[in-house]
């Protein structure tokens, strides 16, 4: 025991160079995928928000159920569609960095939209009315809402980066841990682990941990810094 | 009154939630002055500036307003997380004026509620009062011929309520037409020349403020202004 974390300490004092690409490749995949979350979630959760159109309770419901959809399914269903005889075979991603992003940005979507939706409709309730009252486009009104919400967005962000740096079900699906392409940190720490390279896999652990803490600070620091001046 | 109304509701009738709000509502508020809405609480008064505004249609009856823009002043000042400034801008939005009309019609409009010095605070922090002087600038730079006003004081202290009074008549001397709604007798008193007394959806009482708050007509009117329970005449009305 003495020795592993020895060792472990030893290792990230030397941080080697395949730790740092695996930690890079995991913190590009999950924020890419947490981007396109962003980009796909926001104007979803807020279309549901403020929309008012058949199914819209069940599109709710659907949007709430999925922020816990378990990633290995969604692995599964994306190698079978990324798969080469699956219907995006063609695209050749089965296997690559890009299909580990997609499968990323099939978990955070739901959960950015669900918590969107959430914020922006608190927000309609009370500005929504004023807004209609100055004659604002529907879009126009939509964009307001969610400036009017963007630091609680920022949580939104934060609770998709935390659900995809962390996975890994998705990623050793579609990826398939290949060393050098597609193995992530939590990839990496469990087959280290099985291994026995228990040290590897603890100083995996604590890289992982100081990305996301770091993460979450500089997005509580910006949150805070722009809540103070326009709360 | 030479001039034609600015304001002209004819049988106007509206329920929510199959509960009638207005009933056959009719009648017209002068394109100058402040003309006072007043009557118990649930009377339709608030639901009557959102058919004014277009936010809500009614099922029957004809509603005219204008010519010129409205804008209305929430009881809740409606302010979203930017600066003052970021805030009387979004109302000059859909108006298409270059960024330097824009700016300087902004600048004017804080100025005139004495918060240019504050253009770049964040709306959000400001006092109850200072919030809702900058809702009446956001209403100002619209340069509206009609100016709607739902209970803009009634969260304030009597000194922010004085310094809204004093905005809202220096707009009326400036030619707009105001349409205010108001459980503060004095307030009417002060600021409104013209008084509509709404029961149960209808206009029961409606002239000059001076005659109606010290001798109403109807029993309705009179029941309000003397603060009988109000209530029971518009639960039976209803």
């Amino acid at each position: 025991m003495t020795e592993t974390l020895h060792e472990t300490f030893a290792r990230l004092w030397t941080l080697d160079r395949d730790v740092i690409a695996i930690a890079w490749l995991s913190l590009r995949v999950s924020l890419t995928a947490v981007g396109l979350g962003l980009l796909f979630g926001i104007p979803l959760g807020s279309l549901v928000a403020v929309a008012r159109f058949p199914g819209r309770d069940a599109l709710v419901a659907v949007l709430n159920a999925f922020m816990g959809l378990p990633p290995v399914i969604v692995g599964l269903v994306l190698y079978l569609l990324l798969s080469r005889s699956g219907p995006l075979g063609g695209l050749g991603l089965l296997f690559t960095p890009g299909a580990m992003v997609a499968a990323q940005a099939v978990l955070a979507t739901p959960l950015v939209a669900a918590l969107t939706r959430q914020v922006v409709a608190d927000a309609e309730a009370h500005l929504g009315e004023p807004l209609r009252s100055l004659r604002l486009s529907a879009p126009r009104r939509a964009l307001v809402l969610i400036y009017d919400v963007r630091f609680s967005l920022v949580t939104a962000g934060l609770a998709a980066f935390g659900r995809a740096i962390s996975e890994i079900g998705a990623v050793l699906v579609v990826g398939g841990n290949i060393d050098g392409h597609t193995r992530t940190m939590t990839t990496a720490i469990s087959l280290e682990t099985q291994k026995g390279d228990l040290s590897l896999a603890l100083a995996l652990g604590v890289v992982l941990m100081g990305l996301v803490l770091t993460v979450n600070a500089a997005a509580a620091l910006l949150r805070g810094h722009a809540a103070r001046a326009y709360g | 009154m030479s001039a034609a109304p600015v304001i002209r509701l004819d049988g106007v009738s509206l329920s929510l939630g199959g509960r009638p709000i207005l009933d056959r509502l009719t009648f017209d508020v002068p394109a100058r002055g402040v003309t006072a809405l007043i009557g118990p609480n649930g009377a339709g008064k608030s639901v009557t500036l959102r058919v004014i505004d277009g936010l809500l249609r009614p099922d029957s009856g004809a509603v005219r307003v204008g010519p010129g823009r409205t804008a209305f002043v929430f009881q809740r000042t409606a302010l979203i997380r930017a600066s003052a400034a970021a805030n009387v801008a979004l109302a000059l939005g859909p108006l298409k004026l270059s960024r330097r009309d824009r700016r300087e019609r902004v600048a004017a409009a804080l100025a005139r509620v004495g918060l240019f010095e504050r253009a770049g605070d964040a709306a959000t922090r400001f006092s109850g009062g200072e919030q809702q002087r900058l809702a009446l600038a956001r209403a100002w730079a619209l340069r509206p011929t009609l100016l709607l006003l739902d209970e803009p004081t009634a969260s304030l202290d009597p000194a922010a309520t004085a310094v809204v009074e004093d905005l809202v008549a220096e707009m009326a001397r400036a030619g707009t037409a105001v349409l205010l709604v108001s459980h503060n007798l004095g307030q009417v008193a002060r600021l409104a020349e013209r008084a509509i007394v709404l029961d149960a959806g209808r206009a029961v009482e409606q002239g000059p403020t001076r005659t109606i708050l010290p001798s109403p007509r109807t029993p309705e009117a009179r029941a309000y202004l003397t603060g009988e329970l109000p209530w029971t005449s518009y639960a039976a009305a209803s």
